[in-house]
């Protein structure tokens, strides 16, 4: 009785065949990945931590070319000499480095010197030459080249950094929530559409009643309350957003368990848990896979609508909500403040929604 | 006219274009029907009878492609314009589908349904049209035809739904109805009617008909010439008595003994009972307003009592509604139901579901519809096996695998499938497979709830010929429920007839069939004798 039993191709497969020639939801995929892996390790590389304020560099334009510019050097050396109460006899650039001659009425304090360090444009300088008792200066300072792809907001921080961050957390945020959602609303609509009855009833009413609560002013009353982090985000809106779940769930389940394998194995004395676990849910999952590419994206929004409130994720942690709610506090002056969160939320909903449409295609082939 | 034949097809052929390979539906199908004659076409699921005359009216399926010509009065079908098809279709053409419910618009009553066809095609006033569509009614014989107009599809049972599918197909005059297994839905009494219905319009309009159907007793019942088709192609066709009497090709002839043969052996006297069922009632109460008082009760099962030997088999005929289907349901306890049923010596009715459980092992049924009694998504090793996680939890995963594979191969089935999923199983397979479910536990009691219905004439006879060899070999018990008198005598040592929850009449079943006492029995074997069961 060893012989090689052949493998079928489950509705599984078929589906994820189907899904393969959709080539708005292949692409999609693909872009949504690059964007997840972005997020994920892009931070490591930026060379910039999020949190980092450079005050030199406030509100700088996006742009390919190294800071700090020319124009920028001039004027920063000039505040800095005047910092160590010094003027500037002269500066010669040789490649990254500056020769500095620095002259001053009296001696130059040499711990002053970590004016420099301490600006933006440039590295620790290095004193090559003594003379007149200290009275000038030969040094050597060093600049600091940094990029700032997608400039920086309103606090001197990298953008590029901060949008890949805020990525990390609203995509977390909506796969979290999606998952509190999906786990709470399966399990509620499988159980209430399958027992029926008084125990239907009172579960769908509480369903309605959770209905009627007002989002925001849930979400308000949380915040009250619990404070505001990060967690009660996703808790409050996976909290909310199961509702519509169960209700799909229970749908589902009603007209499954009429079905005869339903009955077959009530038969065979499998138990509610059983049945449900291996006949209700898994034949659910169809339009809860497609419902949850959809939700998703929902969940970004509510997420970014809550954070533009003021109401999200905190200083100096940030989310899309966050940037672009700032971004648009700069429409004027800073267009790029909007654009690049912008730009990295839509895609992604967008690519969620060509997912969620070619899901939708390939595990219901018979609408097309 | 070119010659007397209205309806020639010539060397149809269809193929569809699936994801991986083409396939090649109907090979080169050439037939005629004349004006006033009725062409049956016969064969088995799968065998592109339908596929056929969709592909000749234009109705293919989006990935089908026709090649080849179907020529109506001289009228070029494949090929035509949509517009020109829509002049045809509805007109001079019709269809009539198997299912009578989804084949009528819920939305709109049925006067709505036929007027819009009357004035889709012909400039008439909507006095006319309702005038004709009530003369339509009256014509395909419903009762109270004026009040039937406003009547919606769902007011309706499906014999009348039917008829006013009929009536539709009739109402522009139509020289040629296609008729795709219009009968298999409905019950054997109102089956002969529709048939009869059918026989006398055509003498009366004229008009030639090609009737689709798997079922041979219906082909002799109602058409002159008919045609035999197999994997796309025909394989005989002629008149009906010569093609019947004396049949060339050997498919024609395994069709013709299709038909479940044999008797089962008598049950010694003294096996003892197994299952004593008395005064069994399922009553459903309709409740209405809003504290939800109960206004009716539905007696679905109204008092039935019966006794099962170990060994034996009860056959339980009726129409659809007699109750026969809920009552096996009562006895598995899918159903409610009030009583006594006891199996050897436990009484079942007053068990909770835990205390059932231990029982359900040697209680099993198999279900009529085997692609709905399969889960979709498990491995059929993992369908078959399901019941030993309940009732053997100790089993490995090895130990339940090399079950499974018993199993199948006891029902005949290649046990290295057991890895494939139901979808990838014919109809006759899927219902192994279910059979192999219930059969893995070893029970002592069987109910089969129309097992046969959903099969092919061919592959229920193997069914049948599968189910007393189990039962011999295992001394099972059956409870065997059917609407089929061919198949129920087939399997069966004594009958019960059913007629709106209750026994009208039961016996011996050789003894029942040949000396019916009750109208009603005498009406089921009548009908059924018209379409080709000899009762001899």
């Amino acid at each position: 009785m060893s012989e090689a039993a052949t493998h079928g191709r489950s509705l599984w497969a078929d589906a994820r065949d189907r899904l393969a020639r959709n080539r708005a939801a292949m692409a999609s995929l693909v872009l949504i990945s690059l964007i997840a892996l972005a997020c994920l390790f892009g931070p490591f590389l930026t060379g910039h931590a999020y949190d980092k304020v450079y005050s030199d560099y406030v509100k700088v334009p996006a742009s390919l070319a190294s800071q700090p510019t020319e124009d920028r050097i001039g004027p920063a050396l000039q505040r800095t000499a005047s910092r160590l109460r010094a003027t500037i006899a002269s500066d010669t650039r040789e490649g990254n480095t500056i020769r500095l001659v620095l002259t001053a009425p009296r001696a130059i304090d040499e711990r002053s010197l970590a004016f420099f360090e301490r600006s933006d444009l440039f590295h620790a300088a290095k004193v090559l030459e003594r003379a007149e008792e200290g009275k000038r200066l030969t040094l050597l300072v060093p600049i600091e080249r940094n990029r700032f792809l997608f400039g920086t907001d309103g606090n001197g921080r990298d953008m590029l950094t901060r949008t890949l961050i805020a990525g990390r957390v609203s995509l977390a945020i909506g796969l979290l929530a999606t998952f509190v959602a999906i786990l709470i609303g399966v399990t509620y609509g499988a159980v209430s559409g399958y027992l029926g009855g008084r125990v239907d009833t009172v579960m769908m009413r509480a369903v309605d009643v959770l209905y009627s609560l007002p989002f925001i002013f849930f979400v308000i009353m949380l915040v009250v309350f619990f404070g505001r982090n990060f967690v009660l985000m996703f808790l409050a809106v996976g909290a909310v957003e199961w509702l519509d779940m169960a209700r799909i769930v229970r749908g589902q389940t009603l007209s499954l368990k009429r079905r005869e394998f339903v009955q077959a194995a009530d038969v065979l004395g499998v138990s509610t848990p059983g049945i449900l676990r291996r006949h209700i849910i898994p034949n659910t999952l169809g339009p809860v896979v497609v419902y949850t590419t959809l939700l998703v994206p929902k969940v970004i929004l509510l997420e970014s609508f809550l954070s533009f409130l003021g109401l999200g994720v905190q200083e100096p942690m940030t989310s899309w909500g966050v940037l672009i709610s700032d971004g648009a506090r700069n429409i004027q002056g800073a267009t790029y403040l909007l654009i690049f969160p912008a730009i990295f939320l839509t895609t992604t909903l967008f690519c969620l929604n060509f997912i969620g449409d070619g899901l939708r295609d390939a595990l219901d082939p018979r609408d097309r | 006219m070119m010659d007397q034949a209205q309806f020639h097809i010539r060397d149809l052929h269809v193929r569809f274009r699936t994801q991986a390979d083409e396939l090649h539906a109907v090979k080169g199908v050439s037939l005629s029907v004349a004006r006033g004659e009725t062409l049956a076409i016969v064969g088995e699921s799968g065998s592109g009878k339908s596929q056929t005359m969709l592909a000749a009216l234009g109705l293919l399926a989006s990935n089908g492609v026709v090649t080849g010509s179907a020529m109506l009065n001289g009228q070029e079908l494949i090929g035509a314009s949509e517009v020109a098809l829509d002049r045809v279709r509805g007109a001079k053409v019709t269809m009539i589908f198997q299912e009578p419910m989804t084949s009528l618009d819920p939305l709109y009553t049925i006067g709505q349904q036929i007027i819009a066809v009357i004035r889709r095609h012909r400039t008439v006033s909507a006095a006319d049209a309702k005038a004709e569509a009530l003369a339509l009614l009256e014509r395909v014989r419903i009762p109270d035809a004026a009040r039937r107009l406003a009547s919606y599809p769902h007011e309706m049972s499906g014999g009348q739904r039917q008829r006013v599918v009929i009536a539709m197909a009739l109402a522009n005059r139509p020289d040629l109805l296609v008729a795709d297994e219009p009968t298999t839905a409905l019950d054997v009494t109102i089956q002969s009617e529709i048939l009869a219905l059918l026989a006398d319009l055509q003498r009366e309009m004229g008009m030639a008909i090609a009737f689709i159907t798997h079922d041979l007793g219906i082909v002799r019942r109602i058409a002159k010439r008919v045609a035999v088709m197999r994997h796309g192609e025909i394989v005989e066709s002629g008149p009906v008595e010569q093609v019947f009497n004396a049949p060339r090709h050997p498919y024609t002839r395994a069709l013709l003994d299709a038909e479940p043969g044999g008797t089962k052996e008598p049950t010694p006297a003294d096996s003892p009972v197994l299952l004593e069922a008395q005064d069994v009632r399922v009553h459903y109460p309709v409740k209405s307003g809003f504290f939800g008082r109960t206004t009716q009760v539905i007696k679905a099962v109204d008092g039935v009592s019966l006794t099962l030997k170990r060994g034996g088999t009860i056959g339980i005929v009726g129409e659809s509604g007699s109750g026969k289907s809920t009552l096996g349901k009562a006895i598995v306890k899918l159903a409610p139901a009030t009583g006594m049923i006891r199996l050897e010596d436990r009484a079942l009715i007053p068990l909770s579901r835990a205390e059932m459980r231990p029982l359900r092992r040697s209680l099993q049924m198999v279900f009529q519809d085997p692609y709905g009694s399969l889960s979709p998504r498990m491995t059929v090793g993992e369908i078959i096996t399901e019941g030993l996680l309940v009732h053997e939890p100790g089993l490995t995963s090895a130990a339940r695998d090399r079950r499974a594979a018993e199993a199948l191969e006891e029902v005949h089935l290649d046990a290295a499938l057991r890895n494939r999923f139901p979808h990838e199983f014919s109809g006759g397979q899927r219902q192994r497979i279910a059979i192999a479910r219930a059969m893995i536990l070893k029970p002592r009691l069987v109910i089969l709830d129309e097992p046969t219905s959903a099969l092919d004439r061919s592959i229920q006879k193997a069914i049948v010929d599968l189910l007393r060899d189990l039962q011999r070999r295992h001394g099972l018990a059956y409870i065997f429920i059917s609407h089929d008198l061919a198949v129920v005598r087939a399997m069966a040592d004594t009958i019960l007839v059913m007629k709106d929850g209750q026994v009208v009449e039961q016996g011996e079943s050789e003894n029942l069939i040949r000396h019916p006492r009750e109208d009603y029995t005498r009406r089921l074997l009548a009908a059924a004798m018209e379409t080709g069961f000899s009762p001899c």
